[in-house]
């Protein structure tokens, strides 16, 4: 593998119809040989990337550079690019054959000839019917599909159909190979098979793969490396252990592999307060951070009670073939462990975790920031949405006379109508509510994380996609939609420039 | 009290319908093709069809102004239907219905204000017959060449023309390679759908003053004259006329579907 970037995205941007962001910011770097993974949950952008590489869409802005040279407004079929789509796409009017012939028909290659003067000349030739047999056959062979030349495309059960579309791309020597979540159609067993000889075709062709999937599991079986994407921004990138071991945000953690995530606070150096007890960790942080604790299931070791830092009561043990994921009560906490070791259920068990086994990470959310703008009643905008608060505050010992005037200390009317004022709320002062007028402003949840005691929920916005970020122990849905009650003395306002009248 | 029938009960209406007002008439022109005036079997129809240049003429002029109209309805129809099929143009539904819209006007008037804009530009339409016939065929057959074409580019899976795209074709390529090739059932559809009705409906013909006679107009004008024998010989030719048409257009369009017959009919 040669150290090149063969594909390079710079500050890739797609908006749809002037206001939908499909992807923002995107800057990645694919060297030649690699086997490249875009994951993320569906809608966060990933096929819409896929799609500009490929050139069916074009990009907002931003670059995309191939062996250095900007590809970004060359249409389709001028980019040395094959896709596998996500429903094959076979030509349902011709054969296995034609449908893997397609490619090398249209494509022309240049040959050196000599003439009788000694001169060479380079002639753009169409490939001959040998060399297209030569070829096809040996793309047939690859997918094990020899002898279903024949064959019309229908006749084929869904894996045979993934197989004749993989021939199809690769028959053509693409530079990269783009994938837009080829096995998604197929069932487990075939999936798994079909994920090895993805692989071992990719070792034995050496053409860089760019994979397109929501399947964590099948991104950390393939992938060299691993894009994680979510709401059309990458969260992070790195190797599948990586992304494993030492996931970025909650979003990652919680996305990829089972996890225990917590609310911790570093209490020394090297020392992680959460669950109710103290451990040692690897990560550094300064102390009296507040961070985001991942722990996996199979880095919590049972131990007797009394031993190791935790202790608790085990809720329920389920088999899952491996092991037995056991649910144990801490408290008001709840960890999942994954064991080989089976624990009744009622019994009390010890918890210890070793130091490699704890991930700190930056928290993204601890509170809400909005900008706002005081209305003529004296309640504030904010976040899509209105609520009642308390505008005294903004001005100490002052009062609100009958008419709706603020009266300050020093006995100065004021009109606070349309004053600009930075608004913050607590995630823990936000609750939701079904009644859709019950709170100030409403949304869909579009995140939800368990946090062993509670979850933390994002919900955003319909008209301007604002995004309100809460903590609540009751147990809501994805997508449902709420309403969002703060109460009038959580909001704190602080006014955001000196007000003209001031 | 529910009613409850079974599923050969369900079809005795639908068999009554077919032999009462198919296959019995099938028969009764079966039976007068193959007999003479006084009821006595004799090929003397057949023979007499194929022996005369006059019928033979109008076999030839009905299959030349059926065969005009339909590559001249095809010719308007194909960019149009694919402009309403696949453009993201956003006012095409009312486009379509422009199309449509033409059906829903009786026929009769229709042609006859087609024939006053015809006046006004040629002066006399007689002048013209072959011109104004396949004018007028094509306008009043044009929406059954646009439906099937339509429907059939319509459900042409997008991923198709992108796949073409990805494996190297141009645009024109991708049309040439993929979706004519795709749309072929719906072009078979329009063709059986305008070529035969253009070879009998000499309304149209008698309503732009075209004296010539095409096959309707033949068996139009022998069944007014009584001769229900020669008359019905012609319909069973053309029967058999039609029947292989259909035949070599379904071998095209085989067992995939039938183009958007089935959205008209």
């Amino acid at each position: 593998m040669t150290e090149r970037n063969i594909i390079e995205l710079i500050d890739v941007k797609k908006v749809f119809d002037d206001e939908t962001i499909a992807v923002d910011n995107f800057n990645l770097q694919v060297k030649k040989g690699e086997f490249v993974t875009f994951l993320g949950p569906s809608g966060c952008g990933k096929t819409t990337t896929l799609r500009m590489i490929a050139g069916f869409d074009l990009p907002t802005s931003g670059k995309i550079l191939l062996n250095g040279e900007d590809i970004s407004r060359l249409p389709p079929n001028k980019r040395p690019v094959n896709t596998v789509f996500q429903k094959y796409a076979l030509f349902p009017h011709l054969n296995v054959y034609e449908n893997i012939a397609f490619g090398l028909r249209l494509k022309r290659v240049r040959n050196t000839y000599k003439n009788e003067a000694g001169d060479t000349y380079v002639k753009k030739e169409r490939l001959t019917k040998k060399e297209i047999d030569k070829k096809v056959k040996k793309a047939l062979e690859m997918v094990d599909l020899e002898g279903f030349e024949k064959r019309g495309v229908h006749t084929l059960s869904g894996g045979q159909q993934q197989r004749v579309a993989i021939a199809r791309a690769i028959v053509n020597e693409p530079e990269i190979l783009l994938l837009d979540e080829p096995l998604g159609a197929l069932d487990l067993k075939m999936r798994k098979e079909m994920q090895i000889e993805l692989k071992n075709m990719h070792r034995r062709l050496g053409i860089t793969f760019i994979y397109v999937t929501h399947d964590q599991e099948e991104a950390l079986t393939m992938s060299d490396k691993i894009v994680v994407i979510n709401d059309g921004d990458i969260q992070q990138i790195g190797t599948p252990t990586e992304i494993y071991n030492e996931p970025i945000n909650t979003f990652v953690a919680d996305f990829i592999g089972e996890s225990n995530i917590f609310n911790g606070a570093v209490v020394d150096k090297f020392k992680v307060r959460f669950c109710g007890a103290t451990f040692e960790c690897v990560d550094d942080f300064e102390t009296n951070q507040l961070v985001d604790v991942v722990v996996r299931p199979e880095d919590i070791i049972i131990c007797k009670p009394g031993e190791g830092q935790l202790k608790g009561e085990v809720i329920s043990t389920v088999f899952k073939g491996v092991h037995y994921e056991i649910t144990v009560e801490v408290g008001r906490f709840e960890i999942v462990i994954q064991s080989t070791a089976y624990a009744e259920p009622g019994s009390t068990i010890g918890m210890r975790i070793e130091p490699d086994g704890i991930h700190l990470m930056k928290p993204v959310y601890t509170i809400n920031r909005f900008e706002g703008v005081i209305t003529k009643n004296n309640t504030v905008e904010f976040g899509d949405g209105e609520f009642d608060c308390d505008v005294t505050k903004l001005y100490p010992g002052s009062h609100l006379d009958e008419d709706g005037y603020l009266i300050t200390a020093s006995g100065e009317k004021l009109d606070l109508t349309g004053v600009v004022v930075n608004v913050e709320v607590d995630t823990h002062d936000i609750t939701m509510s079904d009644d859709k007028d019950e709170g100030g402003a409403a949304g869909t949840i579009i995140s939800m994380i368990y946090k062993g005691d509670h979850y933390r929920y994002i919900v955003r916005t319909e008209e301007n996609e604002e995004d309100y970020v809460l903590s609540c122990p009751d147990m809501w849905n994805t997508d449902d939609y709420v309403s969002l009650v703060i109460p009038k003395d959580k909001i704190k306002m602080t006014l955001k420039a000196p007000a003209e009248n001031d | 009290m529910k009613l409850r029938f079974n599923r050969k009960q369900l079809c005795i209406p639908y068999a009554a319908f077919l032999i009462l007002f198919v296959i019995a008439p099938l028969f009764v022109i079966l039976y007068y093709a193959f007999t003479n005036g006084e009821g006595q079997f004799t090929f003397d129809n057949l023979v007499s069809f194929f022996s005369s240049t006059n019928t033979i003429g109008t076999l030839i002029y009905s299959f030349a102004l059926a065969i005009t109209t339909t590559a001249v309805c095809i010719v308007i129809a194909y960019p149009t239907a694919y402009i309403l099929a696949r453009s993201n143009f956003k006012k095409k539904y009312v486009l379509l219905l422009l199309f449509i819209m033409p059906m829903w006007i009786n026929f009769t008037l229709r042609i006859t204000a087609l024939k006053e804009i015809l006046t006004a530009i040629e002066g006399n339409i007689a002048a013209y017959p072959f011109l104004n016939s396949v004018i007028g065929m094509t306008y009043d057959f044009l929406p059954f060449m646009i439906l099937p074409l339509y429907t059939s580019l319509l459900k042409l899976d997008k991923n198709l023309m992108e796949a073409a795209q990805d494996l190297g074709a141009s645009k024109i390529r991708v049309f040439l390679r993929v979706t004519l090739p795709l749309s072929v059932p719906g072009i078979i559809s329009g063709i059986t759908m305008v070529l035969l009705p253009s070879m009998t409906n000499y309304v149209v013909l008698d309503m732009l003053y075209n004296s010539t006679y095409i096959m309707g107009s033949l068996i139009g004008s022998y069944f007014n004259a009584y001769d229900w024998n020669n008359g019905s010989m012609i319909s069973l030719i053309l029967l058999v006329i039609i029947f292989f048409v259909t035949l070599i257009t379904n071998r095209f369009s085989d067992k995939d579907d039938n183009g958007g017959r089935e959205v008209i009919l």
